[in-house]
């Protein structure tokens, strides 16, 4: 079996007297959809940051591309090839769209104080390639006739595509997806999923924590189920669904049990 | 094209810097000029702070102890008389370089001190130095926290030019000699250089301003809009938000320091009420009136508050006029009292419009 592109190795963190992950470890393959699924409070946002570098684990490790990065800031993280949307998306609202997308190719450019201050012949190289690239991804997303338009004038789902451009302008190797379906509906969330198994196409890993079922067992290679901090199921989605204790947490016990 | 479209302000405002030249020297009104100069220094530390709250979002209380440090290192460094040094071997080394300045006092008396190019520098590093130090561990925090910290780090350089020896105490450092710039040019503040003088402190802040300007449209720039609006989302793409906050609250300082440097050259006088706890309020001040990331309203505005109060509009009500205008801004006009339109849009209008 290859080396995974992302792995946890026994994450532990708590708030408080609160366990919310216990022991997690989960490997994601290269070219992968890996689903994250659980109840709420289960432990998944919480999973989430501490792939993403948001808050640190108490024990354990994160290995990317076989590398430790347990504790990395989320900027060096995202330097690395990880990119991330956020479950309310982040879009920065006083720019526009474009504006947004050409943030994302931070990490693929390098100009600094001093070029910029005196506007260096490569600034302008720089900056045409980024806004080539920039309109490629808005393109590729269908939202480039809304380049122009301030972030936050943008529809809620249009919102969500826009934070999905700016991510993958980062040109990453691994995208993580913070509940991107929820304020979606149905046909949004089909769209949803159409982009990102194109994603996925393209190359990159996907890593989707989720709320909502139907997405995850739709587009998932695997999935693994969190119940209270800890992994209660994982595999392929088939089996996920057929699995009594993913049946029980997400229906409750046998409704004559106990009482 | 692109360029002459950035720089079109800068070249409207150069001709109207001409403009007030000549209307002020036609009329004889050319002491007018004494307090636009002045102002204009002071609004090189307004510049430095609009780039620094207005667009990376971090609050300072501080800046007028960095405009101090810089007016406070050119004065001692050309004030401090080197004489009984002149036969050690760094003093030899200092006149080769030409990094010496030799002058007589006003009882005649000879003073070698250091040149004002070198203490100018000097002054700069410094200020960025001290900024890089505060910086490091203040800038982690946030919101009142910043604003508080960057506070007390004004309240203490204020104590200690007030309360140093070396750096005279209540009575400041006087008798600080002009600044040659070279080509025949000084900073300095007789009546016979006015004019000279008037165009040097444009120059300094119109260049102050392209470099902030072609700052802000750079890919730094952007990076700081994105701290400004959501510094978990600048993260997440990679920017190293602590730096780059540091990096703004350094060339802020560095600004601030060659405000004060060169005011400290065209006063020939530097005192404690510069490094003032309400003098930063004030530069706080207009950068909000201007329109807090509003690189020209806050420019704009630097020069006239200060103007006119330099001129004395205000009498001595000075810091409650300033209190008074910073509550009504907060009430009425949280955007600045300039929206300037963006020229971007502007032109996009135009040219959609000739299109059509």
């Amino acid at each position: 079996m290859p080396e995974a592109l992302l792995e946890t190795r026994r994450l532990c963190r708590s708030f408080g007297g609160l366990q919310a992950v216990r022991d997690v470890s989960l490997k994601v393959q290269r070219g992968a959809i890996k689903g994250v699924i659980g109840p709420n409070g289960a432990g998944k946002t919480t999973l989430f940051n501490l792939i993403a570098g948001t808050i640190a684990p108490h024990a354990g490790q994160v290995l990317f591309r076989g590398r430790d990065i347990t504790g990395f800031a989320p900027f060096a993280i995202a330097a690395m090839g990880i990119a991330r949307t956020f479950q309310t998306t982040r879009l920065f609202g006083h720019m526009t769209v474009l504006e947004n997308v050409m943030a994302g190719r931070h990490t693929r450019t390098r100009s600094g104080f001093i070029a910029g201050m005196l506007q260096l012949p490569a600034i302008h190289r720089e900056e045409q390639q980024s806004r080539q690239r920039a309109l490629d991804v808005l393109e590729d997303l269908g939202l480039v006739a809304h380049a122009g338009e301030v972030a936050s004038n943008l529809s809620f789902g249009r919102q969500r595509l826009a934070e999905f451009a700016r991510a993958l302008a980062t040109e990453p190797t691994l995208l993580l997806l913070d509940e991107p379906a929820a304020g979606l509906n149905i046909h949004e969330t089909e769209a949803l999923a159409k982009i990102i198994l194109k994603i996925r196409d393209r190359g990159i890993t996907c890593l989707v924590v989720e709320h909502d079922m139907s997405l995850v067992m739709n587009i998932s290679d695997e999935i693994l189920v969190l119940d209270q901090g800890q992994t209660l199921a994982e595999g392929p989605p088939r089996q996920i669904q057929r699995d009594p204790d993913v049946i029980r947490i997400y229906l409750g016990d046998e409704p004559c049990s106990a009482s | 094209m692109k360029a002459v479209r950035r720089y079109m302000p800068v070249i409207a405002a150069a001709a109207a810097v001409v403009l007030v030249q000549m209307a002020l020297s036609a009329a004889d009104t050319t002491f007018y000029m004494t307090q636009i100069i002045m102002s204009a220094y002071y609004a090189l530390v307004v510049i430095g702070l609009c780039l620094l709250m207005g667009y990376a979002g971090q609050a300072s209380l501080g800046h007028a102890g960095f405009l101090a440090i810089g007016g406070y290192t050119s004065a001692v460094l050309t004030t401090c008389n080197l004489l009984p040094y002149t036969q050690t071997w760094w003093m030899s080394w200092c006149r080769k370089l030409h990094l010496l300045l030799e002058r007589r006092d006003l009882y005649d008396a000879q003073i070698i001190s250091f040149s004002p190019w070198l203490a100018f520098v000097l002054a700069l590093l410094l200020a960025g130095l001290i900024a890089l130090l505060i910086g490091l561990p203040v800038l982690r925090l946030k919101g009142h926290y910043l604003a508080m910290a960057t506070l007390g780090f004004g309240l203490i350089i204020h104590r200690l030019v007030l309360g140093s020896p070396m750096f005279g105490q209540a009575d400041g450092i006087s008798n600080v000699p002009p600044f040659e710039l070279g080509g025949g040019l000084q900073v300095n503040g007789r009546a016979p250089f006015r004019i000279e003088n008037y165009y040097i402190a444009w120059a300094a802040v119109l260049g102050a301003m392209v470099l902030s300007i072609n700052l802000v449209n750079s890919r730094v720039g952007r990076a700081l809009r994105c701290i400004h609006q959501s510094e978990e989302a600048a993260q997440s793409l990679g920017v190293n938000t602590h730096r780059y906050k540091l990096c703004t609250f350094i060339l802020s300082a560095v600004f601030a320091a060659a405000g004060g440097a060169l005011l400290t050259h065209y006063n020939g006088f530097i005192g404690p009420g510069e490094a003032e706890v309400m003098k930063s309020v004030r530069y706080l001040v207009i950068v909000a009136v201007g329109g807090m990331a509003n690189l020209w309203g806050a420019m704009l505005m630097a020069i006239v508050l200060n103007f006119l109060l330099l001129r004395g509009v205000f009498g001595t009500f000075d810091d409650a006029v300033f209190g008074v205008i910073l509550v009504l801004i907060m009430l009425f006009a949280p955007e600045g009292l300039l929206r300037m339109p963006d020229w971007r849009v502007l032109w996009a209008r135009a040219r959609g419009r000739a299109h059509a």
